[in-house]
């Protein structure tokens, strides 16, 4: 009686925002998944192809450089970001002096907008770094440019993580270290097996995170290359909007967006599955 | 006695080399300003004529960049569609997550609920993109009321994770308590659970407002007509800059400027929502 009243207000307040939820992420990704079986532009009639999309998409070479591009970025990127954010990290939270106004510096990067970042470093790499180097722009080198938004990536990247790995660090008991000083540990042995083991926690956060905003990188490419030069930083997220909005290939990219969307969840699992068992055997 | 001094000495070195690393955080802003302030004809060909400080210190490259991009307009529609996502998403998500949290381990439906809608974190925009462009625009939300539509539901996922964890900290004696004086389920919520849930709020509107206001792409794809936020107008009117780099860039800095405020007063505040959203 009592207990049935309140179960419907909870239901009153669940079902609305199940409905919601479902008419724009649910709907919309079932819609994406059947225009990947069409031939629309986007606009006016279409007709159904079958599996032809995905077949075009393993021959297709704007999309295979697209995933090699984008791999390449993100894998070189999580592994720059995490090392460099790991060694930020400890540093900032060793005995230094002003160490709140040095965490709250390095952390900038981390609020501003990805995009405008973007357009300040294009001209950096634009107009002062070939200065300096004196080279041609590393935006219009077609071997080059990644490491541009590798770099960008991992300037705003490696202020959120490290503000991570330092709260991962606080969690690690001092008298840890003690108790390791009188084994004689010090230097790297007391971070590889004391300290490691107990932010590996936050290794594995971070590893993820990193990964997954790699993958899904857009407002850089936006701003400092627009995929060029000759399509060499294309990225998927990229190519799914210029492409799929603007290039006719609705039901193409659509077809992209769901081995994309495969590829990220897949991705995803695996390593919280590897780093988690690493986890336990540490 | 000495052991704990030692413990206490100041690592100079660490603290000299971060300062110096500072360098590479401070540098673009540095660059950022100079370049706002800047005439376009001292800007000449060289590294110095590019960084040294402006001969004078002059606003006309501000005024012009809020005319070309129509600053205010795109400021009004950042705040308010970043404010509108923020409180909805405090009111919808810790509503939901509480009659979620409260029956999910007696009531399936609730578990699967939760399943369901957490699930969602997984899903890349990029995949929505398209048909979220066809779907708006048929329901003529392809406005800034559709931009926080889409934010209410994208930031479910993880708001409804973060809140559900909160609430199994509060004590369910507490509402089982007012329950026993009469008060229903919904006032219970509003008196003594969504004021106990203040902390959580917080870290909600941090996370919330810095995915909101920075974002592009979702009012890029969404949006018609000549309603801009305020990152998007950087790209909007990147062609009007042109090669006066100086007016792009004062552009840039007032586009920086809001956040670097709300960071200077709520500095402890972002840091620990960023924290707490990446941890729970």
């Amino acid at each position: 009686m009592h207990f049935g009243k309140n179960m419907r207000t909870y239901y009153l307040i669940l079902i609305p925002i199940l409905v919601l939820f479902f008419a724009f992420n649910t709907f919309p990704l079932i819609n994406g998944l059947i225009y990947s079986f069409t031939n629309s532009k986007g606009y006016g009639g279409f007709d159904w192809v079958g599996f032809r999309n995905y077949a075009d998409l393993f021959t297709d070479t704007r999309v295979g450089n697209s995933y090699l591009f984008t791999f390449k970025m993100a894998v070189v990127g999580t592994i720059v970001i995490n090392v460099l954010s790991l060694v930020l990290a400890l540093a900032l939270n060793s005995k230094i002096k002003f160490k709140t106004s040095l965490r709250g510096l390095y952390f900038i990067p981390n609020i501003l907008g990805a995009l405008v970042v973007g357009y300040v470093f294009n001209y950096f790499f634009t107009y002062i770094l070939p200065f300096l180097t004196n080279t041609t722009s590393i935006l219009a080198d077609k071997g080059w440019a990644w490491v541009a938004v590798v770099a960008v990536c991992a300037w705003q990247a490696i202020a959120m993580n490290t503000i991570i790995y330092i709260s991962g660090l606080q969690t690690v008991p001092q008298d840890i270290y003690e108790a390791g000083a009188l084994d004689g540990a010090s230097g790297w042995n007391k971070f590889r097996y004391l300290t490691f083991p107990l932010i590996m926690p936050f290794f594995t956060i971070n590893m993820v995170l990193s990964m997954k905003n790699l993958l899904m990188v857009f407002d850089q490419i936006m701003s400092l290359t627009q995929g060029g030069p000759a399509q060499s930083t294309e990225s998927i997220s990229y190519l799914i909007y210029n492409n799929g909005l603007a290039g006719g290939q609705f039901g193409f990219q659509s077809a992209n967006a769901v081995i994309f969307f495969v590829v990220i969840v897949t991705i995803s699992v695996l390593q919280m599955r590897f780093l988690n068992s690493r986890e336990e055997q540490l | 006695m000495e052991k704990s001094k030692l413990k206490e000495k100041v690592n100079w070195p660490v603290t000299i080399l971060l300062i110096v690393g500072l360098i590479t955080v401070l540098f673009p802003l540095y660059m950022t300003v100079v370049i706002a302030f800047k005439s376009p004809t001292e800007m000449t060909n060289t590294i110095e004529g590019i960084l040294s400080l402006p001969s004078t210190w002059s606003f006309d490259n501000f005024a012009q960049a809020i005319a070309v991009t129509d600053f205010w307009h795109s400021l009004l529609n950042s705040v308010l569609i970043t404010a509108a996502t923020i409180g909805i998403s405090i009111l919808l998500h810790s509503l939901v997550a509480y009659a979620i949290g409260r029956n999910m381990t007696h009531h399936k439906p609730f578990r699967l609920s939760y399943y369901y809608i957490v699930s969602g974190m997984f899903v890349p925009f990029a995949i929505l993109m398209l048909p979220l462009v066809k779907e708006t625009a048929q329901l003529h939300i392809d406005s800034p009321i559709g931009v926080v539509l889409l934010y209410v539901v994208f930031f479910m996922p993880m708001n409804v994770l973060l809140y559900t964890g909160y609430l199994k900290n509060i004590p369910v004696a507490l509402e089982e308590a007012a329950r026993v004086d009469g008060s229903t389920t919904w006032s219970t919520y509003w008196k003594i659970i969504f004021p106990l849930m203040g902390p959580m709020h917080a870290t909600v509107a941090v996370l919330t407002a810095l995915g909101t206001w920075n974002d592009v792409m979702t009012p890029l794809v969404i949006m018609s007509g000549n309603i801009t936020t305020l990152p998007l107008a950087q790209l909007t009117f990147q062609t009007q800059f042109g090669t006066n780099y100086n007016l792009a860039f004062a552009s840039y800095l007032l586009a920086m400027l809001p956040m670097l405020i709300f960071y200077l007063f709520a500095q402890k505040k972002i840091i620990n929502g960023v924290i707490n959203g990446a941890v729970k």
